[in-house]
Formats: structure tokens, C-alpha cells, sequence
């Protein structure tokens, strides 16, 4: 099968290919450009688009025997990627820029070019499980719990899914090393990636304050009262803890979190843990890999590497309204809560409301 | 396998393999004073002056050194500071708009780190500078003058470039003339004496020599400002052991190149009218760019915009076929620009990037083109409907 190997420069998309190559098919390796300007170097274990990364995938390349080439999505990156970062938290929400990422390059406008040009399917180094059913491929957790990486590809379409193959499904991230070890690939001690790849120092709030202007507001205790000032509703995110710049705890003498933010009256609330308690959860833009049979009990999922909560979907068409069996803490618009069928996913939404129902009635 | 990227490098001539390894199995360093360093010296300076035999220069004129590139940043940065050195004054250069990066690039330095001012000269739709406007741009100030830069011939597209009207024009105001003539060399007939020229630059391994070794040409009278400091070789313009074996290699490639230049660039511009009658049949809505006139081009060189299509996935897909070729831009990681002669040719950005480079050497046959004319339709067909990475509108 003729396959393109998205090869970042990183230890799991190495491996992915080499896999590839070893099952017998004709593969060539693509390094995604995501920048119109990389660093030179990768700083520490963040980042993953600078040219050393993009040297390092040409030499996995070059060991494994397969035609190299750089695309370059710099431009769609910005504007679909970062672009709409920045705007999501403008609007108070909190995106996932590795989701969008999925959804709008790699399994978007790379593969759409990809299976053009006769590649029959695109493969990357993510942890998941693809499993063909009469009823199409259906996406799988990946057996290392720990790496499992489905929540991000949670919100690829079906037809999507036909056109990727993840090689990494069924082993651990300690297996992967191993193997890339063992194969004599350089990359097999290279640091895993963390965080955002363009915010590569990790301080996503100065990353917005260059991007977006100071509006000065006001930080409010739940029952409406000024226990604050901000410079902008932007720099907060539901569920946040730290960088509050309150000075003192809350009149329990426990921490205050970020409740809500509402860019609207340039109003950020916050509050205590058991008020950021959340059990009912309104989402948008949903997908369905297999139509739920209402009420469906499932688990819920709310972030990358978020635990797995009880749930029941009590509508489910181009809205879903989930009731949370257990509390969670921190659920904030804009986030995709994934709904799982023990390891299978079953569908996905936006995050767009939510509630305490329980704690509240 | 169908090599049809001979401008980007071209085989070893096996007389210049042989001249290396005669060269390489020898211990001297060729600044010594003992027999062994004597003995170097003897084949760097014979081969000096093979290479001034065939290019119609003074041995004394040829400075060896790592290559083109480094030949036209010696000339470019060494000659503008000689001259505002002397005159502060003359902070003008004047280059065409298709220089190579070589040039183009050390002269974005000297702009953007104050020490010049850069006169982009315009090209016609064939990739050509007018001789005239480069006479009414120098008559405009000639005070203000440093330096004028022309290639010989073009890499992308090979157009060839009035250097010697413009060099005798510049005599007048003496001015000096630099040119980039490493793609020129062993396909067209360059005679630096005839030419009028101030220096010009020349690679080894575009004629058949190896990587790693070319040179300037510099006209022992003009003063340059070395770039390279320490031992003093080259006239102590260009420090660094002689590379003794490249030198040898470079030589004996150029003495090659010239014994059969005649019979072999016509033997190339009627293989290269072969391909370009054939892929304008094959993909009749192709667009041949440069100069359409053989007199006024590279003998290897066929250069065309296939559009609708992107040129790096043609690459790729024949690539796949075993044809290798060029999209004719520079990159660091990979990442295609549109083509700066392309642009300055006219050509707005989707077309630059619809275009493909084949360029013929001296181990290039009729089954290169067979090879390529097999693989090209399906190809085009294919990246014809491919969608581009970057969003239509931004064309």
C-alpha cells in the first residue's frame, strides 16, 4: 500500500514508519512545516517544529530508506491553528490546539493532498487503535492507558479515520524507545514533546498578551463581589488556580479557582473547588462513529490525558446534553468531551454549557 | 533512473577522478618550502594555469576557494568595501534582479547592515537585464556607484545576460563589473579578458569537478577586501591550505569541459528542442519560460510552468518514477519560495510554483527524456487535481 508518514523529527513517528516499512509498504516520509520561520534549535523538550526537528526526521528518513520531503502548512497552520487559539480564548474559551490540529492539517488538508496524489492512506506516530467493523473503522484507546492519545483524534470525521493508519496503537511508549533503540534510529532518547509546539517557552498567557489588547476588568467572588482586578479575560481559563494575582486565598481560607469568564462584561468569577463542580454538560458541533441508543451510559472524557467519568447521554443528535454520574472539576467551553464505550469512542462534542444540577437542586 | 538535474551538480568527469587521485595519494602542503610542498605547489599552479588557458585569463587572476558561493561573496562584499573604502561616497550597487542567492544575498547583508544601497536592476518576461537600462541607471549618478553585479547566464531559467556590453559601458565610468558565471562556464563560450569583466565567479563541480572547489576570477589590478583571514595564500585575499586534489580534479574537469564544449552544447540544445517539442505536446497547455531563442539560453536547460499544478508535487511524483528534476528554488528546511526570477520575470505566485526545472549534462541521453516524457503526463494529471497545501485565494 502506498502510505505517507508524517515524521515530525520526534522517537514515535519513527518507529510508526519504520513499522510501515517493515509491513512491506511503499512509504515516503513528510515532515510538516509548521512554521514559516523555525528556530534553530529545539528548546529542551518543548516545541517540535524547529529545523533540528526537521533534520532529524530527514535522517529517520535517510535510515529507513524512504523518500523525504518538507510540506509546508505554515500558512494553514497559522490561520486555523494559532489564529483560532487566539481567538477562542478572546471569546472565553479554552481550545485544543493539537485537536484542531488534527482535524484542519494532518487529517484535513495534508491527507485531502495526500490521497490525491495516489497514497492510500496517512500515517502518523499517535497512540490509538483504528479497528475495521462492518459498520466502518472504529477508533480505539491505545493499549498504554498513559499515552493514549484517541481524546485528541476523537473529533476526526469517519471518513477521516479511513485515511489514517496509527502504527503505535497496540504498544507502550516504553516499547516504542525500545524498538527505536534496538532499530539503531538516533531519535530513540529524544525527549518526548510537551505543551504547545508554538508557544514553546509554555507561558501561553504572555504568548496572548502579545496577540491580544489590555482590557482592564474586574475578578468577582461568585456572589458578584469585586475581589479583583485583570488585564484582560483572555489570560484565564476555567478551572485555573494559579497566576490569579488575588494575593490572598478566599474568605475559606482555600484557594479560589477560575469559575467562569465572561468577555462579554469583561467579568472573570471565581470561586471554590466545590463550586467549579460540574455534572451536567450541554456540547455542539458533536460527531457520532456509531448513533447512541438514548439514554447510553458511557464515559466521558474532558482533556488529553483527563480521567474517565461515568456519563449518560440523554440527547444525542447535532447537540448533546450529558449527564456526569461524578462530579468534574475545571470543564470549560470549548473543550471536546469525548464519549467512550469502554475503549472504543463512540462520538464527541464541543463543550458549549455547563451545569450543576445535583449540588444545586 | 533519469538525472535531469545537471545545474544542481553533474557527474565526476573521470579525468578529473583521476587527477584527484593522483593528487590525494600525495603528502604536501602547497605553502611549504621542502620537495613535498613544492611538489603541490606545482600541481596547484599548473592547474591555475590550465584554467586560465580555458578561460582566457592571467593565471595570477584565478583565486581558488571553497566554491561559487564563496567566489561571489569575496567579490561582492571584498570589492564594495575596497571602493567605499577609498570613496564613502559610492554606497550604490547595482545587480539584476535574478541574481543568485550567492550574490543576492550578501548584497541584502551589506543593505540591511547599513554598508550599501541596493538598485534592483528589472528583467524582461525572458529573464533578461537591459544593457541600456543599466547604462541610463549608472549615468543617473555615477559618483554614487560601486559596484554593478549581472550573471552570466541563469540558473533557473538560462537566460543568457548582456555582460560584456555591460561591462564595457561600465569601463567608461570605471566602474567595476562582477559576474556569476558558474552555470555559464562549460556550456557557453566565456573568455574573461574579451569579457571587460572585473572578477567572476566559477565552480568546479557544475563543469564535472568535484563539490567543495571553484573560484574568482579577479583582475589582478582591482583591490578587494579579503573576507578569509589568516596565511595569506591567494594573493592574501583568500587564506586556507590549497585544496590541493579539488584543484587538480577542477582543472582537469574545465579542460575537459572546453576540449569538447563546441560539439557537446550542440548535441545538449538539440536533446533539450527534443524535450521541449515533447512535453508541449504531451501537456499542451505547458509554458516554456526563458528565452524561447537557443542563441539566448543554456543549452541544458528547459524550464516550464505546468498550470493548475504544484510543482513540488510533480517533483515528488516523479521523484517516484525515478525522473529527477528541480523546482529551481532555494530552501532551508525544505520550504519552497516562490521563485524570485520567476517573480521577476512577471509571473505571479501560483505559476512560479507550478514550475519545473530539467536541466541536461554531459551523461545525459535521448532515453532521459524518453524516461521523463513517460512519467510527466500521468504525473501532471495527477497534481492537477492534488489540492495545495496553502489556500487558493493567497495565489
Amino acid at each position: 500500500m502506498k502510505v505517507l508518514a508524517a515524521v515530525s523529527g520526534g522517537v514515535d513517528s519513527a518507529v510508526a514508519t519504520a513499522r510501515l516499512v517493515d509491513a512491506g509498504h511503499d512509504v515516503t516520509a513528510v515532515h510538516l512545516a509548521l512554521s514559516a520561520k523555525p528556530r534553530t534549535h529545539r528548546e529542551g523538550a518543548r516545541g517540535c517544529c524547529s529545523l533540528e526537528d526537521a533534520n532529524d526526521a530527514r535522517r529517520v528518513a535517510d535510515m529507513l530508506g524512504v523518500p523525504f520531503y518538507v510540506w509546508d502548512v505554515a500558512e494553514r497552520f497559522a490561520e486555523d491553528v494559532i489564529d483560532e487559539f487566539v481567538a477562542e480564548y478572546q471569546a472565553g474559551r479554552t481550545p485544543n490546539p493539537c485537536l484542531r490540529c488534527n482535524e484542519r492539517i494532518k487529517f484535513a488538508a495534508v491527507a485531502e493532498r495526500a490521497l490525491a496524489l495516489g497514497f492510500e492512506k496517512v500515517a502518523t506516530g499517535h497512540y490509538a487503535r483504528l479497528i475495521e467493523t462492518s459498520a466502518g473503522v472504529a477508533l480505539h484507546r491505545a493499549v498504554d492507558e498513559a499515552k493514549d492519545q484517541s481524546y485528541v483524534l476523537a473529533g476526526l470525521t469517519q471518513e477521516q479515520l479511513q485515511a489514517a493508519l496509527f502504527p503505535l496503537g497496540d504498544s507502550t511508549k516504553d516499547q516504542i524507545r525500545a524498538e527505536a533503540a534496538q532499530r539503531g534510529l538516533l531519535v530513540a532518547s529524544k525527549p518526548d514533546s510537551h505543551d504547545i509546539c508554538f508557544i514553546p517557552d509554555g507561558d501561553t498567557a504572555a504568548f496572548l498578551g502579545d496577540r491580544l489588547p489590555v482590557r482592564s476588568g474586574v475578578i468577582e467572588d461568585s456572589d458578584g463581589n469585586e475581589v479583583g482586578r485583570h488585564d484582560g479575560t483572555w489570560a484565564f481559563t476555567v478551572g485555573q488556580r494559579r497566576g490569579l494575582g488575588l494575593g490572598r486565598p478566599g474568605p475559606d481560607g482555600r484557594p479560589r479557582y477560575v469559575l467562569d469568564i465572561e468577555p462579554a462584561h469583561n467579568r472573570v468569577v471565581v470561586g471554590s473547588r466545590a463550586e467549579l463542580a460540574v455534572d451536567w454538560v450541554l456540547g455542539e458541533q458533536t460527531r457520532w462513529f456509531a448513533p447512541p441508543d438514548l439514554p447510553q451510559r458511557c464515559a466521558a472524557q474532558v482533556r488529553a490525558h483527563g480521567r474517565r467519568i461515568p456519563a449518560v447521554l440523554e440527547r444525542a443528535d447535532d447537540r448533546v446534553e450529558v449527564q456526569l454520574l461524578e462530579p468534574e472539576y475545571g470543564v470549560a467551553p470549548g473543550q471536546l468531551i469525548a464519549f467512550y464505550d469502554g475503549d472504543r469512542v463512540i462520538g464527541s462534542a464541543r463543550v458549549s454549557q455547563t451545569a450543576a444540577v445535583a449540588t444545586s437542586a | 533512473m533519469a538525472y535531469l538535474d545537471h545545474a544542481a551538480t553533474t557527474p565526476l568527469r573521470p579525468e578529473a577522478v583521476e587527477a584527484m587521485a593522483k593528487a590525494a595519494m600525495d603528502t604536501g602542503n602547497a605553502s611549504s618550502l621542502h620537495a613535498s610542498g613544492r611538489r603541490a605547489r606545482r600541481v596547484v599552479e599548473e592547474s591555475r594555469e590550465a584554467i586560465a588557458g580555458v578561460l582566457r585569463c592571467r593565471p595570477g587572476d584565478v583565486i581558488f576557494t571553497s566554491g561559487g558561493t564563496e567566489a561571489d561573496n569575496l567579490a561582492v562584499k571584498g570589492l564594495h568595501g575596497s571602493r567605499r573604502t577609498v570613496d564613502g561616497d559610492r554606497r550604490r550597487v547595482l545587480a539584476s534582479a535574478v541574481e543568485h542567492h550567492a550574490v543576492m544575498d550578501p548584497l541584502v547583508w551589506l543593505e540591511e547592515s547599513g554598508q550599501a544601497d541596493i538598485v534592483w536592476l528589472p528583467v524582461d518576461g525572458l529573464g533578461r537585464v537591459s544593457a541600456e537600462l543599466v547604462a541610463a541607471d549608472i549615468e543617473s549618478d555615477p559618483q554614487s556607484v560601486s559596484l554593478i553585479t549581472v550573471m552570466w547566464a541563469n540558473n533557473e531559467v538560462g537566460t543568457t545576460q548582456p555582460v560584456p556590453t555591460i561591462a564595457h559601458v561600465a569601463a567608461e565610468y570605471g566602474i567595476p563589473v562582477h559576474s556569476d558565471a558558474v552555470q555559464a562556464v562549460g556550456s557557453l563560450p566565456v573568455d574573461f579578458g574579451e569579457s571587460g569583466l572585473t572578477s567572476m565567479a566559477v565552480s568546479a563541480h557544475k563543469l564535472g569537478g568535484p563539490v567543495g572547489v571553484g573560484a574568482l576570477v579577479l583582475d589582478r589590478k582591482a583591490e578587494v577586501v579579503a573576507q578569509i583571514h589568516g596565511g595569506g595564500q591567494e594573493r592574501n585575499v583568500r587564506s586556507g591550505t590549497l585544496n590541493v586534489a579539488g584543484i587538480a580534479g577542477f582543472a582537469a574537469a574545465m579542460v575537459a569541459a572546453a576540449t569538447e564544449r563546441e560539439s557537446e552544447s550542440s548535441r545538449l540544445a538539440a536533446l533539450r528542442a527534443d524535450l521541449v517539442q515533447r512535453v508541449t505536446e504531451a501537456v499542451p497547455d505547458a509554458r516554456y519560460n526563458g528565452d524561447p531563442d537557443p542563441a539566448g539560453r543554456l543549452p541544458g536547460n528547459a524550464h516550464f510552468s505546468f498550470p493548475g499544478c504544484e510543482g513540488d508535487a510533480l517533483l515528488l511524483l516523479l521523484d517516484a518514477r525515478g525522473v529527477e528534476c528541480s523546482t529551481g528554488s532555494a530552501c532551508s528546511a525544505g520550504l519552497a519560495q516562490p521563485s524570485h526570477v520567476l517573480i521577476a520575470m512577471g509571473m505571479d505566485e501560483a505559476d512560479a510554483r507550478s514550475s519545473l526545472r530539467f536541466t541536461l549534462g554531459h551523461t545525459s541521453s535521448a532515453s532521459d527524456v524518453d524516461a521523463l516524457l513517460a512519467a510527466l503526463p500521468a504525473a501532471v494529471e495527477r497534481a492537477r487535481v492534488a489540492p495545495g497545501l496553502r489556500r487558493a485565494t493567497s495565489a
